[in-house]
């Protein structure tokens, strides 16, 4: 279907894959366009300085989602273990900076490994494994925190305080951490074999074991990403509220989920970019922050709009997928 | 494990798969009848009818949105936005309570034809895959709920809608009879209708049931719209109960818990099959399972842990499963 429609007219057709690729770029091109012109606090440094801090925490999670959906699977564990790893660098922070940030990453790396292996080794569905461990996560996290009623303090002249509070020209080093973090992951994903591996394991997974790629290390390593860095987003989160909060990332999955397909990464799999994902991050935050700017909305559109964005974004692409 | 499918001789692998078939169709009412046992032995007060009567009215709505899971799932599909859709039931109810409960509850569940509906034709007519198309209204769906309610808890006091929730028939209270009534519609809808048969062949091959010209199209949105309806039904249920329509809260997670049950139950999730009886069992289970660590005076974070083994065990053991 697709090459006749390429023959008939190629330009139309190229125009339709531009727009696939960068539909979601333009949409926030023309946001923040329309929300500078409109809203005049929105352009002020100070609020998009928050803008950028707020959306580092979700594009460090969305950062490994976008690995996982890219192999054709799904990580629903990463709201439990965000919110593991915010307590247990809190927890870790008595014992110093270093304590604070392996801890987090060890563990949550650790949960993500075991996903991995469940999924890769039995073949059992992501989306039932991930969810398990979601169950999981939140308990651990309440046997440490003694039922949700302690909350982990991390002392105010802690030098892991400043890994989320410590900014360079105003802007907070989570934004730096997420904007390396991003770099890094688009280059992996095209630039070396693994991510090879990961397109092909996502693209047609019977002939990418035929062809002798490495189908089951991809998946384990992929998820172990997802965890080690939903535990990073944890960490900088408590460090950044000098506190491990234990109610925070219930549902963050969803947002995470949402961000990597507003941002072109096809949940079918085979198919997707970092720089995407990143963009759908800046989609997503750039609507929560106009709707706080319109005083008079209640705080409930923002997800009524995230839903209803999502909807339009998923729509359009299988319509100019056709 | 893969020694015991590797056994030398031949009847023992026969009789080695048989017994792993076997668990596989028998599994949920065997963990059933050994929780049962277990709590009838060691837990004090747990053979009286009034323990028997708190934890079927607490399955009931569970068990209602687990029905049209199950049917979901028959069709290789899955539906997140349950919840969302109980939490609109919940909002529309003190709308038009004014009006009478009747019409008060007509609308909740016109509601939940609509959301239903709407997610069945994405699925269906657009092309979206399910995951997706549901989780636009899991984000979206809660947050118009809240809207409409301005946010607020809602005390009720309608007499007659409060029956609903806390009256009785014979001794059995009308959440539960509604439950097992509705239990019976859904397995005689899968096991005694063209409906039923066209849904689990869908769920089997689409494409061979596209081919075998089966209204694929017009079967899934009805599946999907079901779904709705039941959920909408187990959201008014819920609300009478709590005597309070509270949609920042109502049915929080609910779709994780209806899919558990569902798989847990013994459907798969690769579609093709629907075992309602199976379902009932696995929502009766999994109460039980929490029933049973609250009486020992276990702490919810272990209940958490616990049940993310019963899962991972259970798909474990339905993995094979063709």
């Amino acid at each position: 279907m697709t090459a006749t429609l390429t023959k008939a007219t190629p330009t139309m057709a190229a125009r339709t894959k531009v727009l696939q690729r960068q539909g979601a770029a333009v949409a926030l091109v023309l946001m923040v366009a329309v929300s500078w012109l409109v809203f005049p606090r929105f352009g002020s440094l100070d609020n998009l300085r928050d803008l950028a801090l707020q959306g580092s925490f979700l594009a460090v999670i969305a950062i490994g989602m976008t690995f996982v959906i890219i192999t054709g699977g799904i990580d629903l564990s990463v709201g439990s273990v965000y919110a593991l790893g915010g307590v247990l660098a809190a927890w870790g922070s008595q014992y110093g900076f270093l304590v604070a940030l392996a801890l987090p990453l060890v563990v949550c790396g650790l949960i993500g490994l075991i996903n991995g292996l469940l999924i890769a080794r039995t073949n059992m569905a992501p989306f039932i494994v991930t969810l398990a461990s979601l169950l999981f996560a939140r308990g651990l996290l309440l046997v440490i925190t003694d039922e949700g009623a302690n909350t982990y303090q991390i002392p105010a002249d802690s030098a892991f305080v400043e890994l989320g509070r410590g900014t360079v020209f105003g802007f907070g080093y989570p934004i730096f951490v997420a904007a390396v973090l991003a770099v890094l992951g688009g280059m992996v994903l095209n630039r070396t074999n693994f991510g090879q591996n990961v397109f092909a394991t996502g693209g047609a997974e019977q002939s990418a074991v035929l062809l002798g790629v490495p189908v089951a290390k991809t998946k384990v390593l992929v998820y172990t990403m997802s965890g080690t860095l939903a535990g990073l987003a944890g960490a900088l989160t408590a460090a950044y509220l000098q506190s491990g909060v234990t109610v925070i990332g219930v549902g963050l999955e969803l947002d995470a989920i949402a961000v990597v397909v507003i941002g072109g990464t096809l949940l079918t799999g085979g198919m997707g970019t970092v720089l995407g994902t990143v963009i759908g991050v800046g989609l997503i935050k750039v609507i929560q922050n106009v709707i706080n700017q319109i005083g008079t909305l209640d705080s409930n559109y923002q997800s009524v709009v995230s839903g209803v964005f999502l909807l339009i974004v998923v729509v359009l692409q299988r319509i100019l997928r056709r | 494990m893969t020694q015991t499918t590797q056994a030398p001789t031949k009847t023992a692998v026969g009789s080695a798969a048989a017994r792993t078939r076997w668990l596989q169709d028998n599994g949920v009412y065997v963990a059933v009848g050994v929780l049962l046992l277990f709590n009838a032995l060691f837990t004090a007060n747990f053979l009286t009818l009034g323990n028997f009567t708190t934890q079927l009215v607490q399955a009931a709505p569970v068990l209602i949105v687990a029905l049209g899971m199950a049917l979901v799932i028959g069709t290789e599909g899955v539906d997140l936005s349950v919840g969302a859709v109980m939490a609109l039931a919940a909002a529309i109810i003190p709308l038009y309570l004014g009006a009478g409960p009747l019409v008060a509850i007509t609308m909740a569940l016109v509601v939940g034809l609509l959301a239903g509906a709407f997610n069945g034709f994405l699925v269906a007519r657009v092309g979206i895959q399910p995951i997706v198309a549901t989780l636009a209204l899991l984000v979206g769906g809660r947050g118009l709920a809240l809207v409409i309610a301005d946010g607020q808890l809602v005390q009720l006091h309608d007499e007659t809608f409060l029956a609903l929730g806390t009256g009785d028939v014979a001794g059995i209270p009308v959440s539960v009879l509604i439950a097992g009534l509705l239990a019976l519609v859904i397995a005689g809808l899968t096991n005694r209708t063209t409906f039923g048969r066209q849904l689990v062949a869908i769920g089997g091959n689409r494409k061979a049931a596209t081919l075998a010209g089966l209204p694929v199209n017009r079967v899934l949105i009805g599946v999907y719209a079901i779904t709705g309806v039941l959920a909408a039904i187990a959201g008014v249920l819920a609300t009478s109960r709590l005597a309070a329509s509270d949609p920042a809260d109502m049915g929080l997670l609910m779709e994780l818990s209806a899919i558990t049950a569902v798989v847990v139950g013994g459907t798969p999730l690769t579609g093709g099959k629907v075992r309602v009886l199976g379902t009932v069992f696995g929502v009766i289970l999994m109460q039980l399972v929490r029933a049973t660590l609250i009486k020992h005076n276990l702490p919810d974070s272990i209940a958490q842990m616990i049940q993310a083994a019963i899962i991972i065990a259970a798909v474990y053991v339905a993995r094979e499963r063709r």
